[in-house]
């Protein structure tokens, strides 16, 4: 086959099963959950699923450890004090550029 | 009236621009890997505006660029993506009456983990409006991200490149702190989560378990056990 047909159509299967699997569940799921434990797992389903996705992969981020959690402990200062979602990732972005000068 | 302002366009931009601002280096470095995988630059900015998803698409170009079946790559994307299908169950329950089955398609485009966890963890339900608002930005951050990546992914110093990479995890950590410090419920499941996360990636009998499987498992567990011991009637009903 052709390489970049290969490549078109290989970009369009991908594309197309990511699409189905986001696009069902949205369009499938339209009435109102009645199971109170069912709606409280949904509720707190977004938190499991960002402390899943950030600890541990947090700690390689940056390609070094030490920055990293540096920048982690930076992110949980500036949260717990209520700071707004850029004003947190940029803290937790600048100490660990700023760790890096020191350890690096 | 300021309810509507929380959930006008305008309102979902503004959430929009620390998910639009992480993804530039998430998708910088995609850029980057296509190009040195031999995928030419208009093909991997192709793949990022059809697909919008880090891992999936990382693991999509492995495939690619070792000229992998259509059957593999298409299941590959089944399993890492899987868990957008549990967090589409969850945002479909807050979603208001103004999104009728077009725009409940439109929007699933963009569902990624991030935009699903600004928009699942709002208050009350999300309007329309600030659906559109809030995925705009990262398309384009994620879109543009990975074209400066392709065509100039040298340009940028190293050590803010890799300084660029925790910015996602800083947003990650701003949205599940605040309710984790208010309510008991929430710091369970993000604490469990997270323990069943390391688990998974350290222990030797868990090591065929892909991150994407990993993330299902996490979110399934920590949230079952969360609403068993902290039922969260007031907040889930609340609407």
């Amino acid at each position: 086959m052709n390489q970049s047909i290969y490549l078109f159509i290989s970009v369009l299967v991908m594309a197309l099963t990511t699409y189905l699997i986001r696009m069902l569940p949205l369009v499938v799921f339209r009435r109102r959950i009645k199971s109170r434990f069912l709606r409280s797992m949904l509720y707190y389903m977004p938190y499991s699923v960002l402390g899943a996705m950030t600890v541990p992969w947090i700690f390689y981020s940056t390609g070094s450890f030490v920055t990293a959690a540096v920048g982690f402990a930076a992110a949980l200062v500036f949260s717990v004090r209520g700071r707004s979602l850029i004003t947190v990732a940029l803290a937790a972005v600048a100490a660990a550029l700023i760790t890096g000068f020191f350890v690096g | 009236m300021n309810k509507d302002k929380n959930n006008s366009f305008g309102a979902g931009v503004r959430d929009g621009i620390p998910i639009g601002l992480g993804y530039l280096p998430v998708s910088f470095s995609f850029g980057i890997m296509a190009v040195n995988g031999g995928i030419p630059a208009l093909a991997a900015v192709l793949i990022s505006m059809t697909n919008l998803t880090s891992a999936g698409q990382v693991a999509g170009l492995a495939i690619l660029t070792a000229g992998g079946a259509f059957t593999e790559m298409a299941l590959t994307q089944l399993v890492i993506n899987l868990r957008y299908a549990l967090m589409g169950i969850a945002l479909s329950q807050k979603l208001d009456k103004g999104f009728n089955l077009l725009h409940r398609m439109l929007c699933a485009f963009c569902l990624t983990d991030e935009i699903f966890a600004v928009a699942a963890s709002k208050e009350g339900e999300v309007s329309r409006g600030y659906m559109y608002g809030l995925l705009s930005l990262p398309y384009v951050g994620w879109t543009l991200g990975t074209l400066l990546g392709a065509v100039a992914g040298e340009l940028l110093p190293e050590r803010i490149s890799s300084a660029l990479g925790i910015a996602i995890y800083g947003m990650f950590i701003a949205i599940i702190v605040p309710p984790a410090c208010k309510q008991r419920g929430v710091l369970l499941a993000v604490l469990l989560a997270a323990g069943i996360s390391c688990a998974i990636e350290y222990v030797p009998v868990f090591s065929g378990i892909t991150q994407g499987f990993a993330v299902i498992i996490c979110g399934i567990a920590a949230s079952a056990a969360a609403a068993l011991l902290f039922p969260a009637d007031k907040e889930a009903e609340e609407e």
